[in-house]
């Protein structure tokens, strides 16, 4: 524990309370996650994408965080996981939303959220309505299309050059959006494998805990980031 | 058929901050009270504790703390010719849900409004002129003064566990705190927090400039701190995790930290939570309420709640629906500017520029939500109207407030939003990227009001509320002074690329990002019963046993977060109900 900034003044303010029991099982969790490595991915079995979605998740998000250059991809950072768990669960079914109709998916974008899919529906229409467009534009499904194609089929798709339908609009800033959280939340939801994308910015994770830092000006905080669950990178 | 319940002496509808002052100050009296909220149960341990809280995913992105629009949301539309769509996903604005409310789920920036912002018609009409006032904007003065509410702004700062500096001791001007504030009568509770790199930058350039810095004041704990409920405060230690979580340090002051474990101790208060109040049920001649109704989630079932007083304390929107489908006054008709309910919605009027230094290191995780120094240079109380051609002013702030990486990324325009670009990006700028905000007044105008929705209802089957809204170009004017004010102070500290991002004359009202929950008015204060739908006790024109708390009693907006003022209101609220209206219940005014 003593390589935990700041953790002394913490202890003693928590230590009647269920926070440092928490704090006491880190080094425990730790050791139990680095003895389980994850199923690589062309063994996964997803939770809710089917076979073709999900190998256009795996190479859309493999371009839209590319693995070449510093820091990881996508693929590294296992975000095509994040995504099928998230359309899994209670993101993907708009359980907290209101979804109750009539819709106007036809309304500007700065209305919100008007199309009557849910994020799990979104990618289920959209993916084989974009993979129409691009065997219809570019010979092929996104999937098996090289690099720079689907970089230019990407970029009509956010652009709104892909004529689809009004209800699959949203669809291209959701799977940036899903691409994203999953490089960046917390290992535990199936991404950021390794806590890799806040190594490489500099987050610290769930340390959470600052007490000398902020007068400490200019100086880099030195330490690596650690997940909810105890892991350290 | 509804169940029946026992009769209680007080009945509070939602259990955040106000409903958790008028349940600890009532109870005081001895009267017998029974809160409702909407939402589930949660305090610091176990629903905040650490690491679990520490999760931008669920919190931050997913919004588990908020209001569940599949239970309750809105429509909006930017004018009457548009139809208004629901507000299906929350953006612009994060209603809270559960006990605490959004009191749980804020910054913790703690402000008392200026003297003149409380009286800022006859302040612009003194100085200026009536005919200064654009045409369609309805500007007021609160029925009550600062220095009638400054006592209670004291009283909440000592609840609520506030950090920071007095800048006006009884009219004595105090090097470090806001030259600029109203008088306070005594000196903060706490000692400010301590001042984080970005703002220390930012200090330097304004003193530089011959502004007026200080540390904001803020609802986080510089010390050990036990409050006049004895609850207990401990020190903050700049986790970052305070806007859309609840503190796992006892640091961030809420309801749950400053009266909650109190106010439960007593045994002549009790609270069910998953109780959603559906209406307020007035005797047969109108003039009183004879309690409420309520659904019941576990029995399934609605449940007549008889009461004596009923206190009307969930959020700013949620009042003003609840009064809408209660017939608690008449709704507001922006075309002939009859009618109270639902008039004067006002929201906040915020612009920022971001500086980007390659070399410098500022840590952004390190911080808290009400992290950082301020100026009032450019306040309400410091421009001139007249020649400036607004009404309204704002304050700036520097200072960071969370490093979260999935909604904190500021990038360098340019910087493309996906590829290997952004990747590069991402791994260049993170950490060295520095940010000054304003946040300004917003005004209310006739055409800016709430009402019911004609084609949309909630799981209960009642119209959703309507929200007519856009900016209107008075604040537009404002936010664009205070761009031109703040470049040039930015660029004065040579960063190595900034960029600006304040809304200009023509913006539109967008409802996907976040830009903040000060949602006001919609059940104003008024002088006369024409004019709002509460008086200055904030008791209801309608029915003298109704109460109504929070920012909808707003006149207009300040420039300020609002929760000191919706505090200060609470306390003096239920000062009026202890010495005037228990001893002899009638309208006050």
């Amino acid at each position: 524990m003593t390589d935990l900034p700041g953790y002394p003044s913490r202890r003693g303010f928590l230590k009647v309370s269920a926070a440092g029991l928490a704090l006491s099982g880190v080094a425990l969790d730790a050791k139990a996650q680095d003895a389980q490595p994850p199923v690589p991915l062309d063994r996964y079995e997803p939770e809710y994408l089917t076979a073709d979605e999900w190998a256009f998740v795996m190479a859309a998000t493999a371009r839209l965080i590319p693995s070449e250059g510093d820091g990881p991809g996508a693929i590294e950072a296992r975000v095509p996981v994040f995504i099928d768990l998230q359309l899994a669960g209670d993101y993907g079914t708009a359980d907290d939303w209101y979804m109750v109709g009539p819709h106007d998916a036809e309304a500007a974008p700065d209305r919100g959220w008007q199309t009557p899919l849910t994020p799990a529906g979104l990618y289920r229409e959209a993916i084989p309505a974009f993979d129409a467009w691009c065997a219809e534009t570019h010979g092929a499904a996104f999937a098996a299309l090289d690099g720079q194609a689907q970089d230019a089929a990407l970029t009509a798709l956010q652009k709104g050059e892909v004529p689809l339908a009004p209800e699959l609009s949203p669809f291209f800033a959701t799977l940036l959006a899903n691409t994203k959280e999953g490089y960046f939340a917390d290992p535990m939801y199936g991404g950021n494998h390794g806590m890799q994308s806040w190594v490489y910015i500099g987050f610290p994770g769930a340390r959470a805990a600052f007490r000398e830092w902020p007068e400490r000006h200019n100086v880099k905080y030195p330490l690596g980031p650690v997940s909810i669950k105890g892991e350290r990178a | 058929m509804a169940r029946q319940d026992k009769k209680r002496d007080v009945v509070i509808v939602g259990l955040g901050w106000t409903g958790s002052i008028a349940g600890i100050e009532l109870a005081r009296e001895g009267l017998d009270i029974l809160a409702l909220e909407r939402g589930h149960d949660q305090a610091t341990v176990p629903d905040f504790k650490y690491p679990n809280q520490i999760d931008e995913l669920k919190y931050g992105v997913r919004l588990k703390m908020m209001q569940k629009p599949s239970r309750q949301t809105v429509t909006v539309r930017r004018s009457g010719d548009e139809t208004a769509l629901p507000y299906r996903s929350l953006g612009s604005f994060l209603p809270g849900n559960g006990v605490g409310g959004a009191g749980t789920h804020w910054n913790g920036l703690n402000w008392r409004p200026q003297p003149e912002e409380l009286r800022l018609r006859s302040y612009v009409a003194e100085n200026w002129g009536e005919e200064i006032i654009p045409e369609g904007m309805n500007l007021g003065d609160y029925p009550v003064s600062y220095d009638e509410l400054e006592p209670f702004f004291t009283h909440f700062e000592k609840v609520a566990g506030i950090s920071g500096k007095a800048g006006n001791l009884k009219g004595e001007i105090r090097e470090g705190g806001n030259p600029f504030e109203g008088w306070r009568s005594e000196e903060f509770p706490m000692p400010p927090l301590p001042t984080t790199y970005d703002s220390s930058k930012f200090r330097d350039a304004c003193l530089a400039a011959g502004y007026h810095p200080f540390q904001a004041s803020a609802g986080i704990a510089s010390t050990a701190y036990v409050n006049p409920y004895g609850m207990q405060m401990g020190p903050c230690n700049f986790c970052g995790f305070c806007e859309r979580y609840g503190c796992y340090q006892y640091s961030k002051s809420s309801p749950q930290t400053a009266i909650l474990d109190a106010l439960k101790r007593m045994p002549n208060f009790e609270y069910r939570t998953e109780s959603e109040v559906l209406r307020v049920e007035l005797a047969e001649d109108g003039k009183t309420a004879t309690g409420v109704t309520y659904w019941d989630e576990a029995a399934q079932e609605e449940v007549f709640q008889p009461a004596d007083i009923v206190i009307l304390s969930s959020f700013s929107l949620n009042n003003v629906h609840l009064m809408l489908l209660s017939g608690l006054g008449e709704a507001y008709d922006p075309l002939t500017g009859t009618g109270t309910l639902g008039k004067n919605y006002a929201y906040q009027m915020n612009g920022g520029v971001s500086l980007f230094f390659e070399d410098a290191e500022f840590n952004p995780f390190v911080g808290h939500g009400a992290n950082g120094v301020c100026i009032d240079d450019f306040s309400v109380n410091q421009n001139d109207f007249g020649a400036l051609g607004f009404i309204g002013g704002s304050y700036w702030r520097s200072g960071t407030f969370n490093g979260q990486p999935i909604r904190s990324m500021p990038l360098p325009k340019g910087t493309p939003s996906w590829g290997a670009g952004w990747k590069e990006g991402i791994g260049k700028w993170y950490g060295h990227a520095m940010s000054i905000g304003s946040h300004g007044s917003h005004m209310a105008y006739a055409n800016n009001h709430l009402d019911l929705d004609p084609t949309y209802t909630d799981r209960h089957g009642r119209p959703l509320m309507r929200m007519t809204f856009n900016w209107q170009d008075n604040d537009l004017k404002m936010n664009q002074y205070q761009k031109s004010r703040m470049e040039p102070l930015a660029a004065s500290m040579n960063p190595d690329v900034m960029q600006s991002s304040f809304k200009g004359i023509g913006a539109q009202y967008d409802v996907r990002p976040y830009q903040t929950t000060h949602n006001t008015g919609g059940h104003i204060m008024s002088e006369t019963a024409r004019e709002g739908a509460v008086n200055r006790y904030c008791q209801t024109w309608k029915a003298h046993n109704v109460f109504a708390m929070g920012a909808g009693n707003f006149v207009q907006n300040t420039q300020y977060n609002p929760t000191g003022l919706v505090g200060g209101l609470a306390y003096w609220t239920v000062q009026a109900i202890r010495t005037q209206y228990l001893s002899n219940p009638r309208p006050l005014v």
